[in-house]
């Protein structure tokens, strides 16, 4: 009371009093910036992919690849001392013809175990059913070619007296089983975010539980299926030790299903041990890999913009 | 009286719908069925060839006569070194990527190129990870084939499931708890680490399980980067190459000729069920987890 200054430094408040830069702020502005740097790291990582696989292909795509002669020419002989060919047509159908094959396996199969897990099962028959499916997705993909190997191999063989077991049927089942569970669950998942309401709606009409599924619950869950099956698809695209196991491994154009071929990653994957780095073939396989990571982008971000868009919508 | 039972009884119509319902639930049934029987024909057949060679000698005693007898420890010790090493890499990593998507990350274009990111770093084939692990880790740092390369390798390749598990189970916390402890003035920081960690830490260990299995299961993107085929020693350090479990089991099963047949079937059980045992941790851990849960 005495002292009128003394009340005004008391009353006044400072603006170092406000200062919360203490050691503790210090600490949290460090973990935003680490934990910023991780998640930029991801971002970091998918250009690396790029830059580098590009880096090493390039040197062929610039100095001597003939884009026609690359995508149309069926003729894959790298190793040729004299004139090496390295058209890729051949391996394109290859994992085209085992991936298309793959599809008609997994499409209805995941299709109707979905609608089953989503709309008929229930309790613990549903928790089951989905405990088996996500097991069936961790099976790796050595243990899948292998299966092909030795036992859809002689399995094939006996059944359609052919010659060959390796052959795209083998592989397109193999793949199909492998694509099966991501598809099973994302269309479950695109079963599920069909709102109540629109069954109920159909119900209270006088429709029955298969006329509300087929006429209302899968025409709006459309594009969920359709991303689930894109998925299935880039999956299959990208497969290596399964299809490099099962398909027979042979450079050829299919004729039918009972063919061996070879596809695109299973060449990268055979051949790159042969090849010494920095040379033409060795390039022609990183150039094969560039173009693989492009095709798979693609199909990713299209089936990234589709399921978000159903959950958004 | 009777006019209402009437009414009450299933008409032709009912009973013809209930009839295609049952034969529909039947079709849908029988599909899920032949989707879910190749898992337990292929485990069984697993069981029932390589069971044989199992023994406490096959795991621990090294592949002999050119691999075509012997037992598989390099492979097994070699594939512990590389989830090992991978591990250390992917999870903090993927978990602080996960931490700052939760709770710093806006909903903004930003975070969609990440979430792009992460979806193709799963999506990008394992074949082409391989490519970009010999081009960026042997060739350009420096790393030669050896387990540190490799790891580099699967450990961006299997990053994402790290990420996706752990941003799950961050965003499971509820926003209320967040809330009442930055009211009592804690920073971001502290609230994450006191109450959002400690509420969702179970949930990232399935995560890291699930990490686990995905990382023992590959093949693809260590063949050229840091596995080999066949290597008498044992790994010493980061720097070694290495057996590896699953490129043992393509190896024994397309390059051996003459070797004991049951051998590789020997090898895909016991990956398999290294793999099979991690996820069913992990899908226990989860199921436990949901029934515990208070909000």
């Amino acid at each position: 009371m005495a002292d009128p200054r003394g009340t005004a430094v008391a009353t006044a408040a400072k603006v170092s009093d406000f200062d919360r830069r203490n050691l503790d702020w210090f600490i949290d502005k460090a973990i935003h910036l680490l934990v910023f740097v991780c998640g930029i790291s991801t971002i970091i990582f998918v250009l690396g992919i790029f830059v580098f696989v590009t880096k090493e292909g390039i040197g062929f795509i610039f100095e001597r690849m003939d884009f026609r002669e690359f995508f149309l020419s069926p003729y894959w002989a790298p190793s040729d001392a004299d004139a090496p060919e390295y058209g890729i047509l051949a391996l394109i159908l290859g994992t085209a013809s085992v991936t298309g094959l793959a599809m008609l396996v997994s499409i209805p199969f995941s299709l109707g175990a979905a609608i089953y897990i989503a709309e008929f099962a229930t309790g613990k028959t549903r928790e089951a059913l989905k405990v088996l499916v996500e097991l069936l997705a961790a099976i790796p993909s050595v243990v899948w070619g292998f299966i092909g190997l030795v036992i859809m191999n002689p399995l094939i063989i006996q059944v359609f007296d052919v010659p060959v077991g390796l052959t795209v049927l083998n592989a397109g089942i193999i793949l199909g089983l492998m694509a099966a569970p991501i598809m099973t669950s994302i269309a479950e998942d695109a079963l599920k975010a069909v709102p109540d309401r629109y069954r109920e709606a159909a119900e209270a009409m006088g429709a029955t539980r298969w006329q509300v599924i087929f006429k209302v619950v899968l025409p709006a869950a459309k594009t969920g299926l359709l991303g689930g099956v894109l998925l299935g698809v880039g999956r299959g695209f990208g497969e290596t030790m399964a299809v490099l196991m099962s398909t027979g491994h042979a450079v050829n154009i299919p004729g039918s299903v009972f063919d061996s071929v070879r596809a695109l990653t299973a060449t990268i994957a055979a051949e790159l041990g042969e090849a010494a780095v920095g040379e033409e073939h060795y390039q022609v396989l990183f150039t094969i890999g560039i173009f693989l990571f492009l095709i798979t982008f693609i199909i990713n971000l299209t089936a990234d913009l589709i399921v978000r868009g159903i959950r958004k919508g | 009286m009777t006019r209402v039972n009437e009414m009450f009884q299933a008409s032709n119509l009912n009973r013809r719908n209930d009839r295609i319902q049952g034969l529909y639930r039947m079709l849908f049934g029988l599909m899920t069925l032949l989707l879910i029987m190749p898992v337990v024909i292929i485990v069984a057949t697993l069981i029932y060839k390589g069971g044989s060679v199992i023994s406490f000698e096959f795991l621990f005693t090294y592949p002999t006569d050119g691999m075509r007898a012997g037992g598989i420890l390099p492979a097994l010790l070699g594939t512990i070194w590389l989830v090992t090493v991978a591990l250390l890499l992917s999870v903090p990593i993927g978990i602080f990527a996960a931490i700052y998507l939760s709770e710093y990350a806006g909903d903004n274009w930003f975070t969609r190129i990440i979430n792009l990111a992460i979806i193709n770093l799963a999506g990008v084939p394992s074949i082409v990870h391989a490519l970009f692990g010999l081009g960026a880790f042997v060739i350009f740092f420096r790393f030669g084939t050896s387990i540190l390369a490799a790891s580099l390798t699967l450990a961006i390749m299997t990053m994402p499931v790290v990420i996706v598990a752990t941003r799950e189970s961050l965003q499971s916390v509820p926003q209320a708890f967040r809330e009442a402890c930055w009211s009592m003035g804690a920073t971001r920081w502290q609230t994450i680490r006191r109450v959002v960690l400690p509420n969702a830490i179970t949930g990232i260990l399935t995560g890291v399980i699930l990490e686990v299995s995905r990382t023992a299961g590959e093949t693809a993107p260590i063949m050229f980067t840091g596995a080999v085929f066949f290597t008498p020693f044992l790994p010493e350090s980061v720097l070694d190459q290495t057996m590896a479990l699953s490129l043992h089991l393509f190896v024994a099963a397309t390059q051996v000729p003459g070797i004991n047949e049951n051998i590789p079937f020997g090898i895909a059980l016991v990956l398999i069920g290294l793999v099979l045992l991690m996820n069913s941790i992990s899908i226990a851990f989860r199921m436990y987890l949901r029934g515990k849960k208070k909000w």
